[in-house]
């Protein structure tokens, strides 16, 4: 398990983790320092046993005066893996709930908000096509992380994730047949550069950036359980500035908006997924 | 020196008032194994307990309303950023990890630990890192060793262990890795942990009565 040894001084790492996210912040401007502490730490300790230190001061000495080192924990603190149709019955519930909604639109905007290596933007092209409501969506793909961007880009996921993507696509209420969307390539699966015809991919920091377009639907899923309860609120003023009066706003399936100042300007959609629309 | 957290003194053994939380963790069979200790617990037990069984991404995910006919605890399925609270039972979704911080659980989406997510080590491991020796960690029935790891860290900050004991597990696998790790767990046949739960301090009682 990646942690210090039993009996560290818990006040003393805590002053550690701190110290080391200031540093980054101040050196590079990467701003960590209201991510969830408990996902943090884990995978700092992960970064210093990797890097074969004994502690977070010691990451902290080498991040600090070598900027390779730094791009190392930066892949380990923003890549957040993900699979295509991952939750289908979000899917599902999508299409039930929110696609007859957004055909009353005559053209619609749509922002994965952190959309990492890209499948769930693919996985939204594929529904929005087989919805016949692509041509009229303009969709933007974001995130912090160029080098997650550019493979979002490229849309090609290790075919051996197709049976499981397959099965996701399937039960997610998938009209096709699924293997139609890509061919396989050497050990890749490259998806339909159609399907992208209609996405931006572009850098995006959901922690300073400000908004920049509003629109219909926010898909934002397993994102801000990164973050701690502050930032998830400034995060969430970012999406209430950013979505349309009535406007969707997606979250994964165990997030909530429960424990946000913003919860009373919303309601929700359907009661197992957490789809809310901006009413206030 | 400065001690600015509020986190309670480890220095004098006599400043122990209570536990705070009690983490659970099982698999195949743990289901009922659950059910069971929660039936026979005392109706005001306000320790607030976590739950984690190895449940399949795609297995059902509100099991909250499934085990409250057994039990007056208010039983909620896990939801990122949630507050710990007394007399409650918490059940950890599937396809997440769950973990604890002082007062609250946050769920994260790594990868699988001993392709186990939820991971049993992962949650026992940052409940004894938050609530040190306030911590009750307790492994069931179970068909793999994800557990024992996390029960050791309970342990090796003073929290207390309690394993069921193999013999009255479905599957006797994961208390007997628990106790392989955890010499000195106290081992109880199932239908013994709920009145030894009961015995226990609680520090919610003894902060109720201040």
């Amino acid at each position: 398990m990646p942690g210090p040894p039993v009996g560290y001084n818990a006040e003393l790492e805590r002053t550690e983790v701190e110290l080391l996210l200031e540093g980054i912040f101040r050196q590079y401007g990467f701003d960590f320092r209201s991510y969830a502490y408990a996902s943090i730490r884990r995978r700092l300790w992960k970064r210093v046993e990797a890097e074969g230190l004994q502690n977070l001061s010691q990451l902290q000495a080498m991040v600090l005066h070598d900027a390779d080192s730094l791009e190392r924990l930066l892949l380990d603190l923003s890549v957040n893996v993900t699979s295509m149709f991952r939750d289908p019955l979000f899917y599902t519930t999508f299409r039930a709930q929110v696609i007859p909604l957004l055909r009353t639109y005559p053209y619609l905007r749509l922002w994965h908000a952190g959309c990492s290596t890209g499948e769930e933007v693919y996985s939204m092209a594929i529904l929005l096509e087989e919805e016949g409501l692509y041509d009229r969506a303009r969709i933007y793909a974001t995130d912090i992380n160029d080098v997650v961007l550019q493979q979002a880009r490229r849309g090609i996921f290790p075919l051996e994730r197709m049976q499981e993507y397959t099965e996701n696509y399937i039960r997610a209420g998938g009209k096709r047949s699924f293997s139609e969307y890509y061919t396989a390539k050497y050990d890749g699966a490259l998806f339909d550069g159609r399907l992208a015809r209609n996405v931006v991919f572009a850098q995006h920091n959901l922690v300073t950036d400000r908004s920049f377009a509003e629109f219909h639907v926010i898909f934002c899923r397993n994102v801000l359980i990164y973050f701690d309860k502050d930032l998830q609120n400034r995060v969430h003023s970012l999406f209430y500035d950013s979505l349309v009066r009535l406007g969707m706003l997606c979250l994964g399936s165990k997030e909530t908006l429960k424990f946000s100042t913003y919860e009373p300007c919303y309601e929700r959609l359907d009661q197992n997924e957490k789809i809310y629309r901006k009413v206030r | 020196m400065k001690r600015s957290t509020g986190r309670s003194d480890e220095g004098t053994v006599g400043d122990f008032q209570g536990y705070e939380i009690i983490v659970v963790g099982t698999s195949w069979g743990g289901l009922a194994a659950v059910r069971a200790i929660l039936s026979a617990l005392p109706a005001d037990f306000d320790i607030p307990i976590v739950v984690v069984q190895h449940r399949h991404r795609d297995s059902e995910s509100n099991l909250a309303g499934f085990l409250t006919r057994n039990t007056h605890l208010r039983v909620c399925d896990v939801e990122d950023k949630m507050p710990i609270e007394p007399g409650r039972l918490y059940f950890a979704p599937p396809d997440y990890h769950t973990m604890v911080e002082n007062g609250f659980l946050a769920l994260s989406t790594e990868a699988p630990v001993r392709y186990s997510r939820p991971s049993i080590d992962v949650m026992l491991t940052s409940a004894a890192d938050a609530y040190e020796r306030r911590t009750i960690g307790v492994i069931l029935t179970g068909a793999n060793a994800d557990g024992a790891q996390g029960l050791r860290r309970v342990a090796d900050v003073g929290g207390l262990a309690i394993v069921q004991d193999p013999a009255t597990a479905e599957v006797a696998t994961m208390p007997e890795a628990a106790i392989a790790a955890v010499p000195q767990a106290r081992v109880f046949p199932l239908e013994r942990i709920a009145g030894y739960l009961a015995t226990l301090p609680s520090i919610h009682a003894a902060r109720g009565q201040q």
